[in-house]
């Protein structure tokens, strides 16, 4: 069991023939992940690395079977691509476009859950999922993920900034830690998938044994998913927030990371976090200590 | 982007909403010219990005030319809580019978936008919020819905504004929602919006923060740049697309991603160091990139070590190894590098920073983020 994909789900890649999207989309591939196609407008027909190119997720879909689809498009026309993927029926559609207007990223949000609620978004600006051994999809590099052992104890992953998310799965492949799916949900302002959508996945996949979240400053997720532990999650939780010694209102890099008015503040997610019972570290170092002490005593 | 008070209003204007005529002024004599223009009596106001302007002596009536005058060479030149002014506004006085508050932000945690209104307008919002919250309406706006007039006008029943205020402070919500949404603000904010004697409705001061991600469709935001209040490091780091932020340590850091970035801060700071900066150089960056940011910090005289910390995912080892290799031969670094190297393409990356044999006084490797952080923490000391 994993999260969200696994070992049958199909993938298609919106903007397969662009930079990212193939260089990306190949290492997903050679990572094991079925890529069964890609879609760029006017470049149906073609192929890349034997990869069929569609001119629409329909055609794609109807040719493919993708449940999946990886949307690697500039900002400009990513919200289309991701409810075009939608419209066509692709239950998850993980989006790694950064930079994306957030007034775009408000509609598209509302558009899915009013027309589309059968799609879960992943993203956009995330690093993507990825379900060691299984199903990658999205930037992270495979071979720094754990895969699961199949006596446990298994973690799941899920982290806000891109960079943490690979961070988190180094820390675990250097205790030796199995993960079940690692989800890096990105820091916009209007993620698809949040915190508790994935805490909820986790605690009813019964190959996922602990949990660990690394968050961010800025917004309330972090105090809402804690919230959510203490009222929903059995199983173990370790976590680590960055931006301890950011100051105040600065916008450090993007748009999710923010503290102001004193609220989002990193010491106060922790509090937050700790209240629920979660083991919270000073730094991932800590935190991937903290789960390895919880994974030797499950 | 934070606009100041004068691009705020100039942006209003764009859509319609109504604010006092005048003008913004950089000398006594510019200042002197919008107040004949606009008319007495007329408001001297302090441009700066800072909030408790009033108290700080940085609004003032003048009545006359010899009063503009006085206060234009009064206020200029001022420092109000570390923000100098180098700009004022000069604008027709209003007479005021009420003051509101109206601001368009979005809410993350519901995912809508949000409509905050009150009657209590012209202090802080937030003094507000903790003393009467019931004095201000929270509306919550569907991004696909929009706002319709019928609903602005509910809003402000519903804060309590006065029957003859209610069709002007309606029409000015509708505006300034399409200002929100069509402008691309992260905040649209007006306060106070001012109920005149004679009726009308108008903003009497503008706060816009604008989305940098929507940039590519608003060509007329180029007018607002160069006037950002930036240090040196930070406009030399603008004009090179990072995302970099001035702080007062002796570590220069260097990181892909904002979370990672923020994470090697705390690090540092844990191990008994401070950071000099906060810099990411973002997803996907080249060779380019990373000795651009190179230059930035060694542009930072007070840096005496410099940590870069790479994981990568969309940004590659090896673009990184050859941008500090290049970096390396282009600029005279005067502080040496901690780097720590991993994810997509580490490997390559290590072995071509090992193959430009870089001596060991210029560059060291570490293996883990904690291992570079006391390194660099180290050689900063």
């Amino acid at each position: 069991m994993a999260i969200f994909v696994n070992e049958n789900t199909k993938v298609i890649v919106q903007g397969l023939t662009g930079g990212q999207g193939k260089y990306h989309g190949l290492r997903n591939r050679d990572y094991g992940t079925q890529i069964v196609g890609g879609v760029t407008p006017g470049k149906g027909g073609q192929d890349v690395d034997g990869i069929p190119i569609f001119d629409s997720v329909a055609e794609a879909v109807e040719a493919t079977g993708a449940d999946a689809s990886f949307v690697a498009v500039p900002p400009k026309f990513a919200s289309d691509a991701i409810l075009e993927a939608a419209a066509a029926g692709i239950g998850f559609v993980v989006c790694i476009t950064e930079g994306i207007p957030a007034q775009d990223e408000a509609k598209t949000y509302n558009l899915l859950v009013r027309n589309h609620p059968g799609t879960r978004l992943l993203g956009p600006n995330c690093p993507g999922i990825i379900s060691p051994g299984k199903c990658n999809i999205g930037i992270t590099a495979g071979e720094i993920a754990q895969e699961p052992s199949a006596d446990g104890p298994n973690v799941g992953i899920v982290s806000r900034s891109g960079t943490l998310t690979y961070q988190a799965l180094y820390e675990l492949k250097q205790k030796g830690i199995g993960v079940s799916t690692c989800v890096g949900i990105g820091g916009d302002p209007v993620p698809g998938t949040s915190f508790i959508d994935c805490l909820a996945e986790f605690e009813a996949d019964p190959e996922t044994h602990a949990i660990m979240m690394f968050g961010e400053i800025g917004g309330s997720a972090e105090e809402e998913a804690a919230a959510y532990v203490r009222a929903n999650v059995t199983k173990p939780v370790a976590a680590y927030i960055a931006g301890v010694t950011a100051p105040p209102g600065k916008k450090m890099g993007h748009a999710g990371a923010i503290v102001s008015g004193g609220k989002g503040t990193a010491q106060g997610k922790m509090d937050a976090l700790s209240s629920a019972g979660v083991k919270v570290g000073l730094n991932p170092t800590e935190a991937g200590e903290l789960m390895a002490d919880i994974a030797a005593g499950l | 982007m934070d606009l100041f008070e004068y691009q705020g209003k100039q942006y209003f204007a764009r859509f319609d909403i109504p604010v006092s005529p005048g003008g913004p002024a950089d000398t006594v004599d510019e200042a002197v010219t919008e107040a004949n223009q606009a008319g007495y009596p007329v408001v001297v106001k302090a441009q700066v990005q800072v909030g408790g302007r009033g108290k700080a002596g940085g609004i003032k009536l003048a009545d006359n030319e010899a009063e503009v005058r006085e206060h234009a060479g009064n206020i200029l030149g001022m420092d109000i809580k570390g923000h100098v002014v180098r700009r004022l506004w000069v604008e027709k006085a209003s007479d005021i019978d009420e003051e509101y508050y109206a601001s368009f932000t979005l809410d993350r945690a519901e995912k809508k936008h949000l409509l905050m209104l009150s009657a209590e307008g012209g202090v802080e919002i937030e003094a507000v919020a903790e003393s009467n919250p019931g004095a201000i309406v929270k509306l919550h706006i569907d991004p696909v819905d929009g706002l319709d007039a019928a609903t602005a006008r509910q809003a402000c029943v519903d804060a309590r504004l006065p029957e003859r205020a209610l069709d002007g402070a309606a029409e000015i919500l509708v505006k300034l929602y399409r200002c929100f949404t069509e402008g691309d603000c992260d905040l649209a904010e007006i306060n106070p919006l001012i109920l005149k004697p004679t009726g009308e409705v108008h903003a009497l001061d503008a706060k816009v923060t604008l989305d940098g991600n929507a940039e590519f469709r608003h060509p007329e935001w180029e007018a607002f740049k160069g006037l950002t209040e930036m240090d040196d490091r930070e406009k030399m780091a603008a004009e090179k697309d990072l995302q970099y932020i001035g702080l007062d340590g002796s570590v220069g850091i260097i990181a892909n991603g904002a979370g990672l970035a923020m994470s090697t801060l705390d690090v540092v700071n844990q191990v008994g160091g401070s950071a000099a900066n906060f810099l990411d150089i973002g997803g996907g960056a080249n060779a380019d990139v990373m000795a651009g940011a190179l230059e930035v910090i060694n542009f930072d005289e007070d840096v005496r070590s410099i940590l870069i910390n790479i994981f990568g995912g969309i940004t590659r080892g090896e673009e990184v190894a050859k941008g500090i290799v290049e970096a390396l031969g282009r600029v005279d670094l005067r502080a040496p590098i901690v780097i720590r190297l991993d994810g997509t393409n580490a490997e390559e990356g290590r072995q071509i920073l090992l193959d430009a044999g870089i001596p060991a006084d210029k560059l060291q490797s570490e293996p883990t983020m904690l291992d570079a952080a006391r390194a660099a923490v180290a050689l900063a000391k």
